[in-house]
């Protein structure tokens, strides 16, 4: 019913694009987000749109869907010139939203979802279910399995996500946009939402799908168009092209995609792990009886979905919160709930921490980089006398870090927030490295850091490791985890799913182990 | 044993007049808070309310009119506050404590400016005030039926209309928030803006909304106390009940039925207070009165610290809405 309309609208003349955007602008500032950019979307594909991070995708998507006002330029949907104000222009022309970070009220059921904002009548029964019926067909059509009642906080990410989905198809949407609908699912889910966006384009629906993953972009879409600082660099249909040749139209150069890093020369254990458990201030056990050894010389690899324990363990290894259970010990020291340790006394033994939110935890941003640089290490001597600081001497040390980690801007002086993603986390990367550590603790080192600064962290991380260092790797990225790991150790709900060593794995394998089937039961369905 | 239970129909019925202001201001600051913006200005509109109410109806003989200009100043308060915290995204605890200061101040200006009696109202004639109703076939039901009877005489009857008004905005207030598509997006905005903008439907606006019923329901109770059950407003008569009422909404996790029965009990323990006082008790002797007067204060510490740790409040409270980049 809906393509009806849309086409008496048209006047029954069909343009072949379902949106196009010429010579669109917009800049934050000083920032050029989207320079001159244009782009064409047939009716009916699936349309990738691939990137770095900070490449511009994320602000022409939020112009398309009317959140941001374009400086200048002209958008087009289905042939017919159109200006969107606010979402809800955007919404009654059919174009449908799935964010990067999910719009949804958490303590509200499915159903309140979905409606929220398109209810129909005052009273609430009524809409609600109408909604039902509705929704009940468009769930068959596209193989949308959601169950309408329960409430959206207690239900997987993937299943959030086909809330979301569903609540653009209910208000009407022909054209969907994916602002990077992967990052957060296991690939099992991943799976699952490609045969959903297939279903989807069967029926006519055109899909444009954001993502810097590669592989995804060769996976599923028709055509793929290539961002880079702001400007739009490449529009091609995808089985013209190679991951290669995108990745090299995404950095400007040729990089490797996944290189695959030589095993390291497994040392002595450095930190052995013995039943940690970890209750929250809610009473429910974040981390459950975690057991393992990690030696010098090696990169363990912790994958999972984030939030299934990983940060849990990150914070009692680095000696932030205490264990409620079990103990763990470095050297000949024991650490458990009575006897914990702080940060402090954990950077003396020889343990660094790379955390996973560098702004939260890694950085204080406004202070300046040679501040920021030292954070935790001032009582070093060479950086002050115990009460007053040595400003030359902290500025010429941070200096010296910023040229063998290749941090630009090469500004001591420079506020911390104002250094891009990546290079902010080589600061943080550089610091924790510069004490030598014998232990290294990194969590998700590559989060929003653009490729050229990936493989300089990735080969930062393997020279560690051959120098002998034992590094804990926590990554929600799979391919990171594979490509420089040795062994691998996988969680779910808090508790270890198995560890394995990287030669004697797959993908696959892992998918379902995050997914939280135990690995002898994993190898079992294998066979 | 009858004289016990009399005195407590009598201390029910006074609950009920005292809770009255608090069930109103707590209704508001569902209201203001379901929507995301903390209103500690409950007890600062319902002063202004209250001096409002007082002064127009003294000028105009009507208590109607009085009630009229009341809440529309009220709404005024609350429009500054919006001003302040939705559009200009300050921070809401001091916009609140502004509006607080503001009442305080300009309640006894204006009514030493306007009446010279030390910042009161001159006091209103009973045609000019809310008064009891009396229910019908009151001596009927007392003599007639047992028990109801005498329960229908001492703790229904002889209510003004205000306090019916208070009961009935619970329900009210009930089914908007649960029942209603404007409830749902209520509920939505005071949880997670963003959502309520990417479905189109404009942030700024809601909150407006429920800023402005909260106005509506601080001003009647500002009337309530100048003009129902006071005879004429008198300087800070509010005397911390918009902070009560707002420990009343906490402590009913933001919800209309349980938010009410905190405000009876604080009302009741008031009314118990005001009834014991000067009386001896057996074993214990009389109780000291500044005791008494300042129980519900300390239930409300006591509550708020103890009660209340595992309640969690609307998640976006308190932080502007601001789109991302």
């Amino acid at each position: 019913m809906k393509k009806k309309i849309l086409e008496q609208k048209n006047g029954g003349q069909k343009s072949p694009f379902a949106v196009s955007l010429k010579s669109i602008c917009k800049s934050f500032g000083p920032v050029r987000a989207n320079d001159e950019i244009c782009l064409n979307v047939s009716s009916g594909t699936i349309h990738g749109i691939i990137g770095e991070n900070g490449a511009g995708k994320s602000t022409l998507m939020s112009i398309l869907y009317g959140f941001y006002q374009p400086d200048s330029g002209d958008i087009q949907v289905d042939g017919k010139a159109a200006i969107f104000k606010q979402p809800s222009d955007a919404i009654r022309l059919g174009i449908g939203m799935v964010h990067q970070h999910f719009m949804l009220v958490p303590n509200f059921t499915a159903l309140e979802n979905i409606i929220l904002g398109s209810e129909g009548k005052m009273g609430l029964k009524n809409g609600l279910q109408n909604a039902k019926l509705k929704l009940e067909e468009l769930k068959s059509t596209y193989g949308l399995e959601v169950d309408l009642d329960n409430v959206t906080e207690d239900l997987p990410v993937g299943i959030q996500q086909r809330i979301e989905i569903l609540k653009a198809l209910y208000r009407g949407a022909r054209v969907l946009i994916l602002d990077e609908p992967t990052g957060v699912l296991t690939p099992q889910e991943t799976d699952q939402l490609f045969e959903i966006l297939l279903a989807l384009k069967s029926e006519g629906v055109t899909i444009l799908l954001i993502t810097h993953k590669l592989h995804e972009i060769m996976a599923i879409t028709d055509e793929v168009s290539v961002m880079r600082q702001g400007k739009m660099v490449a529009n091609t249909l995808t089985k013209k092209t190679s991951p290669e040749w995108l990745a090299e139209q995404m950095v400007g150069r040729s990089v490797l995609v996944n290189t695959k890093y030589e095993s390291g020369k497994v040392g002595s254990v450095a930190l052995s792990a013995d039943g940690i458990g970890v209750t929250d201030k809610r009473g429910f056990d974040s981390l459950k009886n975690a057991t393992f050894e990690l030696r010098s010389g090696e990169i363990l690899g912790i994958a999972g979905i984030a939030g299934n324990g990983q940060s849990e363990l990150l914070s009692v290894l680095s000696g932030i919160t205490p264990p409620s259970r079990g103990n763990f010990r470095i050297n000949d020291k024991i650490f458990d709930s009575k006897n914990h340790c702080s940060p402090g006394l954990m950077r003396e033994l020889g343990l660094s921490h790379v955390p996973e939110d560098r702004h939260a935890e890694g950085l204080v941003l406004p202070f300046q980089a040679f501040e920021s640089v030292i954070l935790g290490y001032e009582k070093n001597p060479s950086f002050g006398t115990g009460f007053f600081t040595k400003p030359e001497q902290i500025q010429a040390h941070c200096a010296r870090l910023q040229d063998s980690f290749d941090v630009r801007p090469q500004n001591p002086t420079l506020i911390s927030s104002q250094f891009s993603g990546g290079n902010q986390q080589k600061l943080v990367l550089s610091r924790e490295i510069s004490s030598a550590p014998k232990i290294l603790l990194v969590g998700q080192p590559t989060r929003g850091v653009d490729i050229g600064a990936i493989e300089f962290i990735h080969k930062t991380l393997i020279k560690m490791r051959d120098s002998g260092c034992a590094i804990l790797l926590v990554s929600v990225e799979l391919e990171e985890i594979l490509s420089l790991s040795d062994r691998i150790l996988v969680m779910n709900s808090g508790e270890i799913m198995g560890i394995v060593s990287k030669a004697n794995t797959t993908k696959a394998m892992l998918g379902k182990m995050m997914a939280g089937i135990p690995l002898e039961k994993a190898i079992e369905e294998k066979n | 044993m009858t004289d016990f239970w009399f005195q407590f129909l009598l201390a029910l019925d006074s609950t009920l007049r005292v809770a009255t202001p608090l069930i109103f201001c707590a209704m508001a600051g569902i209201f203001s808070e379901r929507s995301g913006i903390i209103d500690i200005s409950l007890e600062g509109k319902m002063l202004m309310a209250a001096f409002v109410a007082a002064a127009t109806a003294y000028a105009t003989g009507s208590p109607w009119i009085g009630a009229i200009a009341a809440i529309i100043v009220s709404i005024l308060a609350s429009l500054i506050h919006g001003f302040a915290c939705i559009i200009h995204r300050g921070n809401q605890v001091i916009s609140g404590l502004a509006i607080n200061i503001l009442a305080s101040g300009l309640t006894v200006i204006i009514g030493i400016a306007l009446f010279r009696q030390g910042g009161q109202t001159p006091t209103l004639p009973r045609t000019s005030r809310f008064n009891s109703l009396e229910l019908p076939f009151v001596d009927f039901m007392e003599q007639n039926v047992p028990i109801f009877g005498i329960i229908y005489k001492e703790l229904l009857s002889d209510h003004n209309i205000l306090v019916w008004a208070a009961l009935a905005s619970v329900g009210v207030t009930f089914y908007i928030l649960f029942k209603t598509t404007f409830g749902l997006r209520l509920r939505a905005v005071g949880e997670k803006p963003e959502a309520i903008d990417s479905a189109g439907i404009s942030v700024t606006r809601m909150r407006f909304q429920a800023i402005i019923i909260a106005g509506i329901l601080c001003g009647l109770a500002g009337v309530y106390l100048s003009t129902a059950t006071g005879a004429g407003f008198v300087k800070e008569m509010t005397a911390g009940k918009g902070y009560i009422a707002l420990a009343a909404m906490i402590f009913g996790k933001w919800r209309p039925v349980p938010a009410l029965f905190a405000c009876l009990l604080f009302g009741f323990l008031e009314a118990v207070a005001a009834r014991v006082q000067g009386v001896e008790i057996m074993l214990i002797g009389e109780i000291s009165s500044d005791l008494l007067i300042a129980l519900p204060y300390l239930l409300t510490v006591i509550l708020l610290a103890g009660f209340i740790g595992g309640v969690t409040p609307p998640r976006a409270i308190g932080q502007p809405y601001i789109k991302e980049r």
